[in-house]
């Protein structure tokens, strides 16, 4: 009967699929952005979830990382030690995944455990 | 992150309770707490609020390293007592920023879904309605119906909840007689009336811009003016 229109995709949203996610028996890592400089798209808090096969829910740039970042995070559903990653103007990365915007940004991406 | 902080913050979401979740940047370690819990004791406590308030996530650098503060607000939510012409307009414009947005209006030649195809309307009485839709502090009230029947019921809901905006359309003088009629209601400042940001407006549409700018500035900046 209600039909709601939403404009993005709520951080609580995607919390509630990863653990849909994981109970099909996926592997599941979260990125947030917990840090920015500088004009960015995603403010600090922003998530995104990804699975093995490199599905992905929810943004942490304007779409201009999150290719490194599915990239670090598969490696991190292995061996689950999570990490920081950086990514801004001058830095060779940033270049190379294009982030045009102008910003610096960093990521904290974690494995979700099963318990 | 765990599974059990996971499901805990999926329930904090189900139960409409601001969480903060605090992660150690360096061991990865993870604390939820839930500032606005009366009982909750945190030495940061005050920071965690306003953060909260703020809607605003950040790194806090300590002696012992970095912590993530990560604030999971509910959903925003505007609830418009009257669906009148002003709604039409301010309805869409309040989606679109990320509102849950629910009309209230008994009076079904106004309230129906021929007139507002895309948005949760009641045709209760405000005074119920209000009841059961418990405003929070992530919640806007907005009064337009110009008719005391409607309007002061719900006013007097919203005066009594945690909503961080509220306000009633109508002149100058409408609004001081509202507020003699209300005489006996405490916090009655907390009243935006005449209601918008004075941007001049003058039809409809322009009314629902200075509304939802009254309603973003409330919530991001709080009290600061």
């Amino acid at each position: 009967m209600t039909q709601k229109r939403m404009t993005e995709t709520s951080a609580e949203d995607l919390l509630k699929t990863a653990a849909v996610w994981q109970d099909e028996g996926r592997k599941v890592a979260l990125a947030t952005v917990i840090k920015t400089w500088g004009s960015s798209p995603r403010q600090a808090g922003s998530m995104m979830i990804i699975d093995q096969n490199m599905t992905m829910l929810g943004s942490v740039s304007g779409g201009c990382i999150e290719g490194a970042v599915i990239q670090e995070a598969l490696e991190i559903m292995n061996h689950g030690k999570a990490g920081i990653l950086e990514f801004g103007v001058g830095d060779e990365q940033a270049w190379d995944v294009g982030l045009a915007c102008g910003g610096t940004i960093q990521v904290y991406v974690e494995r979700l455990e099963k318990a | 992150m765990k599974r059990t902080t996971l499901d805990q913050l999926n329930v904090a979401k189900a139960a409409k309770e601001t969480a903060v979740l605090l992660t150690d940047l360096k061991s990865g370690e993870q604390k939820l707490i839930y500032p606005l819990r009366p009982d909750t004791q945190h030495p940061l406590l005050d920071d965690l609020k306003t953060a909260i308030r703020d809607d605003r996530s950040y790194v806090l650098e300590t002696e012992d390293g970095e912590t993530f503060v990560q604030v999971f607000n509910p959903p925003l939510r505007l609830i418009i007592v009257g669906a009148v012409h002003i709604s039409q307009f301010l309805v869409p414009m309040a989606q679109s920023a990320g509102y849950e947005v629910i009309l209230i209006d008994p009076r079904s030649a106004f309230g129906n879904k021929a007139r507002f195809p895309n948005c949760e309307i009641t045709n209760e009485w405000p005074d119920e309605a209000m009841e059961d839709l418990k405003p929070d502090h992530r919640t806007a009230v907005v009064l337009l119906t110009h008719d005391p029947k409607l309007d002061d019921p719900a006013l007097e809901a919203s005066l009594k909840s945690e909503a961080f905006y509220i306000g009633a359309l109508g002149s100058k003088r409408t609004h001081t007689k509202r507020l003699d009629r209300l005489e006996h209601l405490k916090n009655l400042n907390r009243i935006e009336g005449p209601i918008g940001l004075d941007i001049g407006a003058k039809n409809p549409a322009e009314i629902a811009v200075s509304i939802l700018a009254s309603i973003t500035k409330s919530l991001r900046h709080g009290d600061k003016t």
